[in-house]
Protein backbone atom coordinates (compact mmCIF):
# COMPACT_ATOMS: atom_id res chain seq x y z
CA UNK A 1 0.00 0.00 0.00
CA UNK A 2 1.31 3.66 -0.86
CA UNK A 3 0.11 5.10 1.87
CA UNK A 4 1.97 2.97 4.76
CA UNK A 5 4.96 3.36 2.78
CA UNK A 6 4.76 6.79 2.38
CA UNK A 7 4.13 7.09 6.07
CA UNK A 8 7.17 5.50 6.79
CA UNK A 9 9.21 7.63 4.45
CA UNK A 10 7.78 10.58 6.04
CA UNK A 11 8.97 9.55 9.70
CA UNK A 12 12.44 10.70 9.63
CA UNK A 13 11.13 14.31 8.38
CA UNK A 14 8.18 14.66 10.92
CA UNK A 15 8.59 12.94 13.94
CA UNK A 16 6.12 14.59 15.42
CA UNK A 17 2.41 13.18 14.82
CA UNK A 18 2.27 9.56 15.65
CA UNK A 19 1.51 7.21 13.04
CA UNK A 20 -2.42 7.06 12.18
CA UNK A 21 -4.21 4.09 11.77
CA UNK A 22 -6.53 3.52 8.95
CA UNK A 23 -9.96 4.49 9.44
CA UNK A 24 -11.59 3.44 5.82
CA UNK A 25 -9.81 1.41 3.38
CA UNK A 26 -10.47 0.56 -0.13
CA UNK A 27 -9.10 -3.05 -1.89
CA UNK A 28 -9.86 -3.57 -5.43
CA UNK A 29 -12.27 -1.18 -5.61
CA UNK A 30 -14.51 -0.95 -9.11
CA UNK A 31 -17.02 1.45 -9.33
CA UNK A 32 -19.90 1.16 -12.41
CA UNK A 33 -22.23 3.67 -13.69
CA UNK A 34 -24.58 1.26 -15.63
CA UNK A 35 -22.02 -0.03 -18.19
CA UNK A 36 -19.02 2.58 -17.21
CA UNK A 37 -16.59 1.88 -15.10
CA UNK A 38 -15.58 4.76 -13.12
CA UNK A 39 -13.02 3.93 -10.56
CA UNK A 40 -10.61 0.83 -11.22
CA UNK A 41 -8.78 -1.17 -8.97
CA UNK A 42 -8.31 1.74 -6.39
CA UNK A 43 -6.38 0.47 -3.12
CA UNK A 44 -6.22 2.98 -0.44
CA UNK A 45 -6.04 3.98 3.61
CA UNK A 46 -7.56 6.75 5.00
CA UNK A 47 -5.82 7.60 7.77
CA UNK A 48 -7.58 8.24 11.16
CA UNK A 49 -7.79 12.03 12.10
CA UNK A 50 -6.08 13.00 9.37
CA UNK A 51 -6.85 15.09 6.19
CA UNK A 52 -6.72 13.22 2.98
CA UNK A 53 -6.91 15.09 -0.34
CA UNK A 54 -8.06 13.83 -3.74
CA UNK A 55 -7.09 15.76 -6.46
CA UNK A 56 -7.55 15.30 -10.38
CA UNK A 57 -8.40 16.53 -13.77
CA UNK A 58 -12.39 16.75 -14.04
CA UNK A 59 -14.26 13.47 -14.21
CA UNK A 60 -10.89 11.18 -13.15
CA UNK A 61 -13.80 9.77 -10.08
CA UNK A 62 -12.86 11.59 -7.39
CA UNK A 63 -16.23 12.85 -6.40
CA UNK A 64 -17.58 9.25 -7.76
CA UNK A 65 -14.74 7.80 -4.59
CA UNK A 66 -16.22 10.13 -2.04
CA UNK A 67 -19.46 9.10 -3.05
CA UNK A 68 -18.78 5.32 -2.34
CA UNK A 69 -17.26 6.29 0.71
CA UNK A 70 -20.75 6.16 2.50
CA UNK A 71 -22.59 4.79 -0.42
CA UNK A 72 -24.46 7.34 -1.66
CA UNK A 73 -24.25 6.14 -4.97
CA UNK A 74 -27.15 3.65 -3.85
CA UNK A 75 -29.62 5.92 -4.17
CA UNK A 76 -29.15 5.48 -8.23
CA UNK A 77 -29.92 2.01 -9.39
CA UNK A 78 -27.50 1.48 -12.16
CA UNK A 79 -24.87 2.49 -9.88
CA UNK A 80 -22.97 -0.23 -7.91
CA UNK A 81 -18.95 -0.74 -6.35
CA UNK A 82 -17.86 -3.75 -6.06
CA UNK A 83 -14.46 -4.65 -3.96
CA UNK A 84 -14.06 -3.51 -0.43
CA UNK A 85 -14.45 -0.87 1.86
CA UNK A 86 -13.75 -1.37 5.00
CA UNK A 87 -15.10 0.73 8.29
CA UNK A 88 -14.81 -0.36 11.75
CA UNK A 89 -14.03 -3.66 10.35
CA UNK A 90 -16.99 -4.09 8.42
CA UNK A 91 -17.29 -4.22 4.95
CA UNK A 92 -19.73 -1.45 4.26
CA UNK A 93 -20.28 -2.49 0.34
CA UNK A 94 -22.01 -5.92 1.22
CA UNK A 95 -25.81 -5.65 1.09
CA UNK A 96 -27.21 -5.53 4.55
CA UNK A 97 -25.13 -3.08 5.57
CA UNK A 98 -27.90 -0.20 7.51
CA UNK A 99 -27.28 2.86 5.06
CA UNK A 100 -28.73 5.38 7.19
CA UNK A 101 -26.13 4.43 9.99
CA UNK A 102 -23.02 4.41 8.18
CA UNK A 103 -24.48 7.82 7.04
CA UNK A 104 -24.68 9.36 10.38
CA UNK A 105 -20.98 8.17 10.65
CA UNK A 106 -19.37 8.84 7.67
CA UNK A 107 -21.24 12.64 6.77
CA UNK A 108 -20.49 14.28 3.63
CA UNK A 109 -20.72 18.04 2.13
CA UNK A 110 -21.53 19.15 -0.84
CA UNK A 111 -20.07 20.75 -3.54
CA UNK A 112 -23.04 23.68 -3.54
CA UNK A 113 -24.41 24.43 0.16
CA UNK A 114 -27.33 22.78 0.11
CA UNK A 115 -29.40 24.40 3.37
CA UNK A 116 -32.67 22.80 3.86
CA UNK A 117 -36.21 24.97 3.37
CA UNK A 118 -36.14 25.40 7.33
CA UNK A 119 -34.69 27.72 10.11
CA UNK A 120 -30.92 27.62 11.15
CA UNK A 121 -31.74 26.42 13.92
CA UNK A 122 -34.00 23.28 12.56
CA UNK A 123 -31.44 22.81 9.82
CA UNK A 124 -29.08 21.57 12.18
CA UNK A 125 -31.32 19.86 14.27
CA UNK A 126 -32.80 17.78 11.92
CA UNK A 127 -29.34 15.39 11.78
CA UNK A 128 -28.98 15.66 15.56
CA UNK A 129 -33.00 14.35 16.42
CA UNK A 130 -32.59 11.83 13.85
CA UNK A 131 -30.41 9.61 16.19
CA UNK A 132 -30.52 11.18 19.59
CA UNK A 133 -33.14 12.42 21.69
CA UNK A 134 -32.51 15.71 23.06
CA UNK A 135 -34.18 18.15 25.42
CA UNK A 136 -34.72 21.36 24.24
CA UNK A 137 -31.72 23.03 26.16
CA UNK A 138 -29.77 19.41 25.21
CA UNK A 139 -30.16 20.64 21.14
CA UNK A 140 -29.76 24.48 21.54
CA UNK A 141 -26.45 23.47 23.02
CA UNK A 142 -25.52 21.45 20.38
CA UNK A 143 -26.93 23.84 17.36
CA UNK A 144 -24.38 26.46 19.58
CA UNK A 145 -21.66 24.02 19.93
CA UNK A 146 -21.50 23.09 15.82
CA UNK A 147 -22.32 26.69 14.63
CA UNK A 148 -18.97 27.29 17.05
CA UNK A 149 -17.34 24.29 15.17
CA UNK A 150 -18.20 26.00 11.85
CA UNK A 151 -17.09 29.37 13.12
CA UNK A 152 -20.66 30.90 12.18
CA UNK A 153 -21.97 30.78 15.92
CA UNK A 154 -20.86 34.96 15.80
CA UNK A 155 -23.08 35.13 12.94
CA UNK A 156 -25.50 32.80 13.48
CA UNK A 157 -26.74 33.75 16.94
CA UNK A 158 -29.22 36.09 16.70
CA UNK A 159 -30.73 35.04 13.45
CA UNK A 160 -30.91 30.98 14.96
CA UNK A 161 -35.26 31.35 13.98
CA UNK A 162 -34.61 32.57 10.23
CA UNK A 163 -34.64 30.39 7.02
CA UNK A 164 -31.23 29.04 6.44
CA UNK A 165 -31.59 29.87 2.88
CA UNK A 166 -31.85 33.59 3.45
CA UNK A 167 -28.38 33.47 3.85
CA UNK A 168 -25.34 34.07 1.78
CA UNK A 169 -23.52 31.09 -0.24
CA UNK A 170 -20.11 31.51 2.12
CA UNK A 171 -22.61 31.19 5.31
CA UNK A 172 -24.72 28.68 3.82
CA UNK A 173 -21.65 26.03 3.17
CA UNK A 174 -20.70 26.94 6.66
CA UNK A 175 -24.04 25.87 7.85
CA UNK A 176 -24.10 22.74 6.08
CA UNK A 177 -20.30 21.96 7.50
CA UNK A 178 -22.01 22.98 11.31
CA UNK A 179 -25.17 20.90 10.06
CA UNK A 180 -22.77 17.44 9.07
CA UNK A 181 -20.46 18.07 12.19
CA UNK A 182 -23.31 18.32 14.42
CA UNK A 183 -24.67 14.49 14.03
CA UNK A 184 -20.75 14.10 15.27
CA UNK A 185 -19.98 11.44 12.25
CA UNK A 186 -16.63 9.78 12.60
CA UNK A 187 -15.87 10.55 9.05
CA UNK A 188 -16.67 13.85 7.13
CA UNK A 189 -16.34 13.89 3.20
CA UNK A 190 -16.12 17.12 1.52
CA UNK A 191 -17.04 17.48 -2.17
CA UNK A 192 -15.04 20.68 -3.41
CA UNK A 193 -16.57 22.36 -0.21
CA UNK A 194 -15.25 25.50 -1.58
CA UNK A 195 -15.62 25.84 -4.91
CA UNK A 196 -18.49 28.23 -4.92
CA UNK A 197 -17.07 30.14 -2.24
CA UNK A 198 -15.07 33.48 -2.33
CA UNK A 199 -11.58 33.40 -0.69
CA UNK A 200 -12.70 34.64 2.72
CA UNK A 201 -15.06 32.09 3.01
CA UNK A 202 -12.94 29.65 1.55
CA UNK A 203 -9.80 30.54 4.09
CA UNK A 204 -12.54 30.56 7.15
CA UNK A 205 -13.38 26.79 5.66
CA UNK A 206 -9.84 25.72 5.42
CA UNK A 207 -9.37 26.92 9.08
CA UNK A 208 -12.25 25.01 9.78
CA UNK A 209 -10.59 21.50 8.49
CA UNK A 210 -7.71 21.81 10.13
CA UNK A 211 -9.79 22.25 13.41
CA UNK A 212 -12.17 19.43 12.57
CA UNK A 213 -8.99 16.89 11.70
CA UNK A 214 -8.50 16.90 15.56
CA UNK A 215 -11.59 15.06 16.31
CA UNK A 216 -12.85 13.51 12.72
CA UNK A 217 -11.09 11.85 9.75
CA UNK A 218 -11.53 14.09 6.55
CA UNK A 219 -11.74 13.39 3.23
CA UNK A 220 -12.21 16.22 0.44
CA UNK A 221 -11.75 16.20 -2.66
CA UNK A 222 -10.36 19.62 -4.31
CA UNK A 223 -9.54 21.11 -7.50
CA UNK A 224 -7.41 24.00 -6.09
CA UNK A 225 -4.16 22.40 -5.48
CA UNK A 226 -3.16 25.13 -3.44
CA UNK A 227 -5.97 24.15 -1.26
CA UNK A 228 -4.89 20.16 -1.05
CA UNK A 229 -1.57 21.16 -0.17
CA UNK A 230 -2.32 23.77 2.80
CA UNK A 231 -4.98 21.62 4.49
CA UNK A 232 -3.85 18.29 3.95
CA UNK A 233 -1.72 15.42 5.54
CA UNK A 234 -1.82 12.60 2.66
CA UNK A 235 -2.64 13.48 -1.22
CA UNK A 236 -3.94 11.21 -4.17
CA UNK A 237 -3.64 11.91 -7.50
CA UNK A 238 -6.47 10.27 -9.90
CA UNK A 239 -7.03 10.02 -13.22
CA UNK A 240 -9.58 8.39 -15.61
CA UNK A 241 -10.19 6.26 -12.44
CA UNK A 242 -7.18 5.85 -11.07
CA UNK A 243 -5.63 6.09 -8.08
CA UNK A 244 -2.40 6.71 -9.87
CA UNK A 245 -0.85 7.99 -7.24
CA UNK A 246 -0.57 8.56 -3.31
CA UNK A 247 1.20 9.49 -0.58
CA UNK A 248 2.21 12.02 2.62
CA UNK A 249 0.99 15.36 0.73
CA UNK A 250 4.62 17.04 1.19
CA UNK A 251 6.14 14.08 -1.12
CA UNK A 252 3.57 14.19 -3.41
CA UNK A 253 3.66 18.14 -4.10
CA UNK A 254 7.54 18.04 -3.47
CA UNK A 255 9.12 15.27 -5.49
CA UNK A 256 5.66 13.06 -7.06
CA UNK A 257 7.07 9.71 -7.60
CA UNK A 258 5.20 9.83 -11.36
CA UNK A 259 5.64 12.14 -14.07
CA UNK A 260 1.81 12.27 -14.53
CA UNK A 261 1.25 13.64 -11.18
CA UNK A 262 4.56 15.84 -11.63
CA UNK A 263 2.63 17.38 -14.88
CA UNK A 264 -0.92 17.94 -12.95
CA UNK A 265 0.67 19.59 -10.27
CA UNK A 266 2.90 21.85 -11.96
CA UNK A 267 0.05 22.83 -14.64
CA UNK A 268 1.41 21.65 -17.55
CA UNK A 269 -1.31 18.86 -18.22
CA UNK A 270 -5.23 19.31 -16.94
CA UNK B 1 -17.73 10.82 -16.38
CA UNK B 2 -14.97 11.69 -18.00
CA UNK B 3 -16.03 13.10 -21.53
CA UNK B 4 -16.39 16.49 -19.89
CA UNK B 5 -12.57 16.75 -19.40
CA UNK B 6 -11.51 15.66 -22.94
CA UNK B 7 -12.47 18.30 -25.59
CA UNK B 8 -11.11 21.25 -23.33
CA UNK B 9 -7.61 19.06 -22.97
CA UNK B 10 -7.35 18.81 -26.71
CA UNK B 11 -8.28 22.73 -27.17
CA UNK B 12 -5.32 23.49 -24.62
CA UNK B 13 -2.82 20.66 -26.46
CA UNK B 14 -3.33 22.09 -29.58
CA UNK B 15 -3.42 25.23 -28.42
CA UNK B 16 0.38 24.64 -27.04
CA UNK B 17 1.76 23.17 -30.10
CA UNK B 18 0.59 26.18 -32.25
CA UNK B 19 -2.01 24.77 -34.10
CA UNK B 20 -4.92 27.13 -35.00
CA UNK B 21 -8.16 26.07 -33.15
CA UNK B 22 -11.22 28.39 -32.23
CA UNK B 23 -12.26 28.62 -28.83
CA UNK B 24 -15.34 25.97 -28.45
CA UNK B 25 -18.98 27.52 -28.60
CA UNK B 26 -17.87 30.81 -30.02
CA UNK B 27 -17.56 31.16 -33.43
CA UNK B 28 -15.56 34.59 -34.41
CA UNK B 29 -18.16 36.13 -36.19
CA UNK B 30 -20.52 36.50 -33.32
CA UNK B 31 -18.67 38.85 -31.64
CA UNK B 32 -20.76 42.35 -30.98
CA UNK B 33 -19.56 45.43 -33.04
CA UNK B 34 -20.21 47.62 -30.29
CA UNK B 35 -19.53 51.01 -31.49
CA UNK B 36 -22.11 50.11 -34.15
CA UNK B 37 -19.24 51.43 -37.40
CA UNK B 38 -17.15 48.74 -38.89
CA UNK B 39 -13.34 49.76 -38.88
CA UNK B 40 -11.88 46.66 -41.33
CA UNK B 41 -13.30 44.76 -44.15
CA UNK B 42 -13.50 41.92 -42.06
CA UNK B 43 -15.70 44.59 -39.62
CA UNK B 44 -18.22 45.17 -42.60
CA UNK B 45 -18.98 41.62 -43.14
CA UNK B 46 -20.02 41.24 -39.58
CA UNK B 47 -21.97 44.44 -39.32
CA UNK B 48 -24.45 42.77 -42.15
CA UNK B 49 -24.32 39.64 -40.68
CA UNK B 50 -25.81 41.71 -37.66
CA UNK B 51 -28.06 43.85 -39.50
CA UNK B 52 -29.65 40.88 -40.67
CA UNK B 53 -29.70 39.22 -37.47
CA UNK B 54 -31.70 42.43 -36.10
CA UNK B 55 -33.89 42.35 -39.57
CA UNK B 56 -34.82 39.17 -38.31
CA UNK B 57 -35.17 39.34 -34.67
CA UNK B 58 -37.77 42.82 -35.63
CA UNK B 59 -39.34 40.57 -37.78
CA UNK B 60 -39.85 37.41 -35.00
CA UNK B 61 -41.20 40.11 -32.73
CA UNK B 62 -43.69 41.66 -34.69
CA UNK B 63 -45.03 38.05 -35.69
CA UNK B 64 -45.46 36.87 -32.09
CA UNK B 65 -47.11 40.39 -31.06
CA UNK B 66 -49.36 39.66 -33.23
CA UNK B 67 -50.48 36.39 -32.27
CA UNK B 68 -50.66 36.92 -29.04
CA UNK B 69 -52.53 40.06 -29.37
CA UNK B 70 -55.16 37.57 -31.46
CA UNK B 71 -55.55 35.33 -28.85
CA UNK B 72 -55.71 38.23 -26.42
CA UNK B 73 -58.84 39.83 -28.39
CA UNK B 74 -60.71 36.53 -27.78
CA UNK B 75 -60.03 36.18 -24.23
CA UNK B 76 -61.01 39.81 -23.43
CA UNK B 77 -63.90 39.68 -25.55
CA UNK B 78 -65.37 36.63 -23.98
CA UNK B 79 -64.33 38.82 -20.72
CA UNK B 80 -66.22 41.49 -22.08
CA UNK B 81 -69.42 40.01 -23.17
CA UNK B 82 -69.60 38.26 -19.36
CA UNK B 83 -68.95 41.32 -17.15
CA UNK B 84 -72.00 43.16 -19.41
CA UNK B 85 -74.55 40.54 -19.33
CA UNK B 86 -73.10 39.00 -16.25
CA UNK B 87 -72.99 43.00 -13.78
CA UNK B 88 -76.37 43.82 -14.81
CA UNK B 89 -77.70 40.45 -13.08
CA UNK B 90 -75.71 40.44 -9.75
CA UNK B 91 -77.42 41.11 -6.81
CA UNK B 92 -77.17 40.39 -2.79
CA UNK B 93 -80.65 38.32 -3.42
CA UNK B 94 -78.06 35.94 -5.98
CA UNK B 95 -77.01 34.97 -2.94
CA UNK B 96 -80.05 34.46 -0.04
CA UNK B 97 -82.88 33.27 -2.36
CA UNK B 98 -82.82 29.86 -4.12
CA UNK B 99 -83.23 29.34 -7.73
CA UNK B 100 -86.62 30.58 -8.45
CA UNK B 101 -89.59 28.79 -11.23
CA UNK B 102 -89.58 30.95 -14.25
CA UNK B 103 -91.42 34.43 -14.47
CA UNK B 104 -90.43 34.93 -10.43
CA UNK B 105 -87.67 36.46 -8.74
CA UNK B 106 -84.64 34.33 -7.30
CA UNK B 107 -80.78 33.87 -6.46
CA UNK B 108 -78.43 31.34 -6.59
CA UNK B 109 -78.16 30.66 -2.68
CA UNK B 110 -78.67 26.56 -3.53
CA UNK B 111 -76.23 26.50 -6.44
CA UNK B 112 -73.83 28.72 -4.70
CA UNK B 113 -73.70 26.47 -1.33
CA UNK B 114 -73.79 23.34 -3.62
CA UNK B 115 -70.68 23.88 -5.45
CA UNK B 116 -69.39 24.90 -2.71
CA UNK B 117 -69.83 21.84 -0.94
CA UNK B 118 -68.98 19.70 -3.72
CA UNK B 119 -66.04 21.25 -4.71
CA UNK B 120 -64.49 20.98 -1.08
CA UNK B 121 -65.51 17.32 -0.80
CA UNK B 122 -63.69 16.25 -3.68
CA UNK B 123 -60.39 18.58 -3.08
CA UNK B 124 -60.40 16.42 0.40
CA UNK B 125 -60.48 13.59 -1.73
CA UNK B 126 -58.19 14.15 -4.59
CA UNK B 127 -55.53 16.20 -2.69
CA UNK B 128 -54.20 13.10 -0.30
CA UNK B 129 -54.55 10.86 -3.36
CA UNK B 130 -52.72 13.26 -5.73
CA UNK B 131 -50.19 14.21 -3.66
CA UNK B 132 -49.21 10.84 -2.12
CA UNK B 133 -48.97 9.07 -6.13
CA UNK B 134 -47.28 12.32 -6.94
CA UNK B 135 -44.07 11.58 -4.14
CA UNK B 136 -44.53 7.78 -5.09
CA UNK B 137 -43.64 8.81 -9.11
CA UNK B 138 -41.12 11.29 -8.12
CA UNK B 139 -39.17 9.54 -5.21
CA UNK B 140 -39.80 6.06 -5.42
CA UNK B 141 -40.81 5.22 -8.23
CA UNK B 142 -39.10 7.13 -10.74
CA UNK B 143 -38.66 4.85 -14.43
CA UNK B 144 -39.55 1.52 -12.73
CA UNK B 145 -42.33 0.14 -14.52
CA UNK B 146 -45.19 0.35 -12.33
CA UNK B 147 -43.97 4.04 -12.27
CA UNK B 148 -44.22 4.30 -16.06
CA UNK B 149 -47.36 2.66 -16.44
CA UNK B 150 -48.96 5.12 -13.89
CA UNK B 151 -47.67 7.69 -15.80
CA UNK B 152 -49.08 6.94 -18.73
CA UNK B 153 -52.80 6.61 -17.44
CA UNK B 154 -52.25 9.63 -15.50
CA UNK B 155 -51.45 11.19 -18.45
CA UNK B 156 -54.79 9.94 -20.13
CA UNK B 157 -56.54 10.73 -17.38
CA UNK B 158 -55.28 14.32 -17.42
CA UNK B 159 -57.05 14.27 -21.09
CA UNK B 160 -59.87 12.51 -20.57
CA UNK B 161 -62.91 14.11 -21.61
CA UNK B 162 -64.85 15.22 -18.61
CA UNK B 163 -68.40 14.16 -19.53
CA UNK B 164 -66.43 10.39 -19.76
CA UNK B 165 -65.67 10.64 -16.42
CA UNK B 166 -69.41 11.96 -15.75
CA UNK B 167 -70.74 8.72 -17.63
CA UNK B 168 -68.20 6.63 -15.30
CA UNK B 169 -69.76 7.59 -12.08
CA UNK B 170 -72.75 7.81 -13.24
CA UNK B 171 -72.63 3.76 -14.27
CA UNK B 172 -70.36 2.91 -11.14
CA UNK B 173 -72.12 4.77 -8.13
CA UNK B 174 -74.96 6.70 -9.50
CA UNK B 175 -76.85 3.40 -11.08
CA UNK B 176 -75.79 1.14 -7.88
CA UNK B 177 -77.35 3.26 -5.35
CA UNK B 178 -80.49 4.36 -7.49
CA UNK B 179 -80.43 8.42 -7.58
CA UNK B 180 -78.08 11.11 -8.27
CA UNK B 181 -76.18 12.81 -5.49
CA UNK B 182 -73.61 15.16 -4.52
CA UNK B 183 -71.10 12.44 -3.26
CA UNK B 184 -71.52 10.92 -7.04
CA UNK B 185 -70.89 14.67 -8.13
CA UNK B 186 -67.40 15.01 -6.05
CA UNK B 187 -66.22 11.76 -6.80
CA UNK B 188 -66.75 12.49 -10.57
CA UNK B 189 -64.97 15.70 -9.78
CA UNK B 190 -62.03 13.82 -7.81
CA UNK B 191 -61.48 12.01 -10.98
CA UNK B 192 -60.64 15.19 -12.52
CA UNK B 193 -58.93 16.40 -9.91
CA UNK B 194 -56.45 13.72 -8.94
CA UNK B 195 -53.90 13.69 -12.40
CA UNK B 196 -53.79 17.38 -11.93
CA UNK B 197 -52.21 17.10 -8.33
CA UNK B 198 -50.27 13.66 -9.02
CA UNK B 199 -49.05 15.78 -12.19
CA UNK B 200 -47.57 18.93 -10.21
CA UNK B 201 -46.70 16.87 -7.58
CA UNK B 202 -44.46 15.29 -9.32
CA UNK B 203 -43.27 18.13 -11.73
CA UNK B 204 -42.72 19.92 -8.56
CA UNK B 205 -40.72 17.42 -6.44
CA UNK B 206 -38.46 16.88 -9.53
CA UNK B 207 -37.57 20.65 -9.67
CA UNK B 208 -35.72 20.01 -6.28
CA UNK B 209 -32.03 19.65 -6.64
CA UNK B 210 -30.88 16.20 -6.01
CA UNK B 211 -27.83 17.75 -3.74
CA UNK B 212 -30.72 18.78 -1.67
CA UNK B 213 -32.09 14.84 -1.05
CA UNK B 214 -28.28 14.03 -0.94
CA UNK B 215 -27.62 16.47 1.82
CA UNK B 216 -30.78 15.19 3.94
CA UNK B 217 -29.56 10.93 3.21
CA UNK B 218 -26.24 12.57 4.01
CA UNK B 219 -27.07 13.11 7.37
CA UNK B 220 -28.24 9.12 7.62
CA UNK B 221 -32.25 10.46 7.54
CA UNK B 222 -34.26 7.60 6.12
CA UNK B 223 -36.14 8.20 3.17
CA UNK B 224 -39.77 9.17 4.36
CA UNK B 225 -38.31 11.79 6.51
CA UNK B 226 -36.28 13.54 3.93
CA UNK B 227 -39.36 13.78 1.90
CA UNK B 228 -41.68 15.07 4.53
CA UNK B 229 -39.02 17.06 6.06
CA UNK B 230 -37.30 18.40 3.32
CA UNK B 231 -38.10 17.90 -0.37
CA UNK B 232 -41.89 18.03 -0.13
CA UNK B 233 -41.42 21.16 2.33
CA UNK B 234 -38.98 22.93 -0.35
CA UNK B 235 -41.78 22.85 -2.78
CA UNK B 236 -44.89 23.52 -0.90
CA UNK B 237 -45.77 26.10 -2.69
CA UNK B 238 -45.82 24.61 -6.02
CA UNK B 239 -47.85 21.34 -4.18
CA UNK B 240 -50.67 24.36 -2.96
CA UNK B 241 -50.45 25.66 -6.23
CA UNK B 242 -51.41 22.36 -7.75
CA UNK B 243 -54.15 21.73 -5.47
CA UNK B 244 -55.99 25.40 -6.41
CA UNK B 245 -55.54 25.26 -10.22
CA UNK B 246 -56.95 21.70 -9.90
CA UNK B 247 -59.83 23.61 -6.97
CA UNK B 248 -60.28 26.31 -10.56
CA UNK B 249 -60.50 23.48 -13.00
CA UNK B 250 -63.08 21.41 -10.85
CA UNK B 251 -65.54 24.98 -10.31
CA UNK B 252 -65.68 25.06 -13.57
CA UNK B 253 -66.39 21.51 -14.95
CA UNK B 254 -70.32 20.90 -16.07
CA UNK B 255 -70.73 17.28 -17.92
CA UNK B 256 -69.67 15.21 -14.53
CA UNK B 257 -72.00 16.83 -12.84
CA UNK B 258 -74.89 16.49 -14.97
CA UNK B 259 -74.56 12.60 -14.84
CA UNK B 260 -73.84 12.93 -11.00
CA UNK B 261 -74.97 15.53 -8.52
CA UNK B 262 -77.81 16.45 -11.41
CA UNK B 263 -79.69 19.83 -10.00
CA UNK B 264 -81.79 20.33 -7.40
CA UNK B 265 -84.40 23.30 -7.49
CA UNK B 266 -84.85 23.83 -3.69
CA UNK B 267 -82.21 24.62 -0.82
CA UNK B 268 -80.86 21.10 0.14
CA UNK B 269 -78.19 20.45 1.83
CA UNK B 270 -78.26 16.33 1.77
CA UNK B 271 -75.02 15.18 -0.18
CA UNK B 272 -76.78 11.83 -0.25
CA UNK B 273 -79.75 13.52 -2.75
CA UNK B 274 -79.25 15.52 -6.16
CA UNK B 275 -77.73 18.76 -5.38
CA UNK B 276 -77.75 22.22 -6.89
CA UNK B 277 -74.41 23.41 -8.43
CA UNK B 278 -73.44 26.43 -10.39
CA UNK B 279 -72.42 24.58 -13.52
CA UNK B 280 -75.63 22.50 -14.46
CA UNK B 281 -77.97 25.72 -13.41
CA UNK B 282 -76.06 27.95 -15.91
CA UNK B 283 -76.40 24.80 -18.06
CA UNK B 284 -80.06 24.70 -17.84
CA UNK B 285 -81.10 28.17 -17.19
CA UNK B 286 -78.73 29.55 -20.41
CA UNK B 287 -80.83 27.14 -22.18
CA UNK B 288 -84.02 28.35 -21.03
CA UNK B 289 -86.92 30.74 -22.95
CA UNK B 290 -87.13 32.85 -19.65
CA UNK B 291 -85.13 36.09 -19.13
CA UNK B 292 -84.99 36.39 -16.07
CA UNK B 293 -83.38 32.67 -16.00
CA UNK B 294 -80.92 33.78 -18.64
CA UNK B 295 -79.77 36.88 -16.26
CA UNK B 296 -79.35 34.21 -13.28
CA UNK B 297 -76.89 32.01 -15.64
CA UNK B 298 -75.19 35.19 -16.86
CA UNK B 299 -74.72 36.03 -13.06
CA UNK B 300 -73.85 32.25 -12.02
CA UNK B 301 -70.81 32.47 -15.14
CA UNK B 302 -69.87 35.56 -13.97
CA UNK B 303 -69.17 34.56 -10.07
CA UNK B 304 -67.39 31.21 -11.28
CA UNK B 305 -65.33 33.46 -13.55
CA UNK B 306 -64.42 35.73 -10.73
CA UNK B 307 -63.72 32.71 -8.47
CA UNK B 308 -61.41 31.05 -11.01
CA UNK B 309 -59.56 34.34 -11.32
CA UNK B 310 -59.25 34.79 -7.35
CA UNK B 311 -58.61 31.11 -6.62
CA UNK B 312 -55.57 31.55 -9.56
CA UNK B 313 -54.95 34.93 -8.29
CA UNK B 314 -54.14 33.37 -5.40
CA UNK B 315 -51.98 30.39 -6.28
CA UNK B 316 -49.79 32.66 -8.48
CA UNK B 317 -48.98 35.17 -5.84
CA UNK B 318 -49.78 33.95 -2.10
CA UNK B 319 -47.99 30.92 -3.08
CA UNK B 320 -45.45 32.00 -5.31
CA UNK B 321 -42.83 29.62 -5.88
CA UNK B 322 -39.86 30.97 -4.57
CA UNK B 323 -38.04 28.34 -2.76
CA UNK B 324 -36.52 26.16 -5.05
CA UNK B 325 -33.45 27.38 -6.67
Amino acid sequence: MNFDAAAVRLVPETPSPPEPSAKMSCRKLDFFYGNFQALSNIDLDIAERRVTAFIGPSGCGKSTLLRTLNRMYSLYPGQRATGEIAFNGQNILEPGVDLNMLRAKVGMVFQKPTPFPMSIHDNIAFGVSLYENLSQRDMDERVEWALTKAAMWGEAKDKLKQSGMALSGGQQQRLCIARAVAVKPEVLLLDEPTSALDPISTAKIEELISELKRDHTIAIVTHNMQQAARVSDYTGYMYLGELVEFGATDEIFLKPGKKETEDYITGRFG
Amino acid sequence: MSAPGRPKREYRSAQREGTPVSPPGRPKGELLPLGGKARSAKGEQMTSVYRKRLYVNRMNLVMSLCMMAFGMMFLLWILWVLFANGLAALSPTLFTQTTPPPGSAGGLANAIYGSVVIVLVATFISTPIGILAGIYLAEYGKNGWLARLTRFINDILLSAPSIVIGLFVYTVYVMQVGHFSGWAGSFALALIAIPVVVRTTENMLHLVPASLREAAVALGAPMWKVILRVTLKAVRGGVVTGVLLAVARMSGETAPLLFTALNNQFWSTSMDAPMANLPVVIFQFAMSPFDDWKNLAWAGALLITLTVLAINILARTVFRQSDVR
